[in-house]
């Protein structure tokens, strides 16, 4: 009986160090060139998709990317803790010692149920719906039907960028449905006539198109599309970027110029964002 | 080899699976403990119980509004399933003719293992615009709990008749001779003597109930307030998570973690009083 235990134990420690060195080895032959990226949560999801790609293309190159904020990102590019920084906005005019390189941009857009009547909105108009000031469409000439608020969870990018143009703090939206992804928030407002919701634009155009009972609604006089986020005709938009300070490593070089270029368009649109004009 | 050399050669691995099941458990909870230390270590429990609401971006983590609608949900949910899916045991084990039966009890069996996001999905889809032409925003704590019930039937109905076929049959055949009839030997024989057993299947709906995730996310509204009304948006314990675990980081995600301990030990505690009820009479099922 104890042979067994013994032969069952030594097996074991056989595996567990047949693991170890199968996860170890590669990781030190491959070590040589590492590349470091740090910053937005935004960015980060896509900036991982182009590095899983560009390390395919590339091998020998190892790149590691690290969430933080966009702040961290700045922080981290200027102190040269990282490579590369992501952050989810254009830099501001204390921040002019970086260089960005926008790799995509990131543009949301209100949505409504496509039997609504209502065409155009104000930013005023938005901001007393989602606090709750005005609670039925026909105070803004539509049908008389209460207004459903559709509004995205804690955490989440778009929320962040909506609240940051509207100027409001979450607590002071007054919700009737919240919602995690876009795809979510297209179904609440294609089922129920009376809701407004946000969602990224790409995803609302694309939806749209397939015929899914949404609209865009001119905003301030502006026109959701990907075509005007793309031209920075958009107000409620924002470029995501890849920041870096003074000289910087070949690698490096490389990278961006690859993240900026129509080999990654497909993953930018994976993220629901709007690509770059090549 | 003799029958007692096999017994010994597997006992060893039985043991270690035994001994697997329960360490996962003890990891689960050791892991959640860990993850929600940030906030739980601080003194920042008390944020949790602080009637503040839940925006975590800025600092404040009032988690009973969502504990009471998880248990509002819950308990809502198995008050519309426990008679359905009683009903529905009953019905296969007395009154169904064996091959309406084997065929009941294969499509109950097919329903409870049918995965819970179809249901969400109709209940979004179907469910949610028919209650919102009547009383916006349609997704509400009663759509919950309509499709959690709906969720949950199949296991009520399969524990319970299980609990009802474990009824001795020389207490149904004695209760025949005394002439009494069927109704009456069900209403009072078979379901008295499996009444334990029926309150472990209630216990086990229970939890799945409480434990559902994206069903309640897609249905639920997911507006974080204590519940006031039928028709009024509520948000979950486990949709709270999964809606924003994805991004959340440093105490919002320690934040997180604690309402999943917390959900853990409620679910823990259901399944407990299951086992318990079950000890300690000695009734049949």
């Amino acid at each position: 009986m104890l042979h067994i235990i013994r032969d069952i134990q030594a097996s074991i420690r056989n595996l567990v160090m047949s693991a170890f060195l199968a996860v170890a080895i590669p990781q030190i032959a491959i070590a040589a060139e590492h590349l470091s990226i740090t910053g937005s949560s935004t960015v980060a999801p896509l900036a991982l998709e182009i590095a899983k790609r560009f390390e395919k293309l590339n091998p020998g190159i190892r790149i590691d990317v690290q969430t933080g904020g966009s702040s961290r990102g700045i922080n981290d590019a200027r102190r040269g803790l990282a490579d590369i920084g992501m952050v989810s906005r254009a830099l501001k005019d204390s921040e002019k010692d970086l260089t960005a390189h926008t790799i995509a941009t990131d543009g949301i857009g209100i949505i409504l149920h496509s039997d609504n009547p209502v065409t155009h909105l104000s930013d005023d108009q938005i901001r007393a719906i989602y606090t709750g000031k005005i609670r039925n469409w026909r105070e803004l000439g539509g049908a008389d039907r209460a207004i459903t608020v559709v509004n995205k969870a804690e955490g989440r990018s778009t929320l962040e960028l909506f609240l940051h143009y509207f100027g409001l703090r979450n607590s002071q939206i007054k919700a009737s449905v919240i919602i995690g992804d876009n795809q979510q928030g297209i179904k609440t407002v294609a089922g129920n006539p009376g809701a407004i919701g946000y969602v990224s634009i790409g995803t609302a155009e694309y939806e749209e198109q397939r015929g899914v009972s949404i609209k865009r609604p001119i905003v301030n006089g502006a026109e959701a599309s990907i075509a005007s986020v793309r031209a920075g005709d958009f107000p409620l938009s924002r470029p995501l970027n890849l920041v870096t300070r003074g000289e910087i490593s070949e690698w490096a070089k490389r990278f961006i110029l690859f993240a900026q270029s129509a080999e990654v368009d497909d993953l930018v649109e994976g993220q629901f964002f709007v690509s770059q004009q090549h | 080899m003799s029958r007692s050399n096999i017994d010994r050669l597997i006992e060893p691995p039985l043991r270690l699976a035994g001994f697997v099941c329960a360490a996962i458990l003890l990891l689960i909870l050791l892991f959640l403990m860990k993850e929600a230390a940030p906030v739980l270590s601080s003194g920042g429990w008390r944020l949790f119980v602080a009637d503040t609401g839940w925006y975590p971006m800025e600092g404040l983590f009032g988690i009973l509004p969502m504990l009471v609608a998880s248990l509002v949900v819950m308990l809502g949910a198995i008050v519309l399933a426990a008679p359905i899916g009683l009903g529905c045991a009953i019905f296969l084990q007395y009154y169904a003719p064996p091959v309406l039966a084997k065929a009941f009890r294969l499509l109950l069996s097919l329903l409870a293992g049918m995965p819970s996001v179809v249901l969400g999905l109709w209940g979004l889809t179907v469910l949610v615009p028919l209650i919102s032409g009547w009383q916006p925003p349609g997704t509400s704590l009663l759509t919950a709990i309509i499709v959690l019930a709906l969720m949950v039937v199949p296991t009520m109905a399969l524990a319970s008749a299980s609990a009802l076929s474990s009824v001795p049959d020389s207490l149904m055949n004695g209760a025949a001779a005394l002439g009494l009839t069927l109704r009456a030997r069900i209403c009072f024989i078979a379901l008295s003597a499996a009444r334990t057993g029926i309150r472990s299947a209630a216990l086990l709906s229970m939890a799945r109930a409480i434990g559902e995730t994206m069903v309640v996310l897609m249905v639920a509204g997911n507006v974080v307030q204590y519940p006031s009304g039928l028709f009024e948006p509520v948000r979950v314990l486990t949709a709270n998570i999964a809606l924003e675990m994805a991004y959340a980081t440093d105490l919002h995600r320690a934040g997180l973690f604690a309402s999943g301990l917390l959900l853990t030990l409620i679910v823990l505690a259901l399944a407990w009083m299951a086992a318990r009820s079950g000890r300690r009479d000695t009734q049949y099922g």
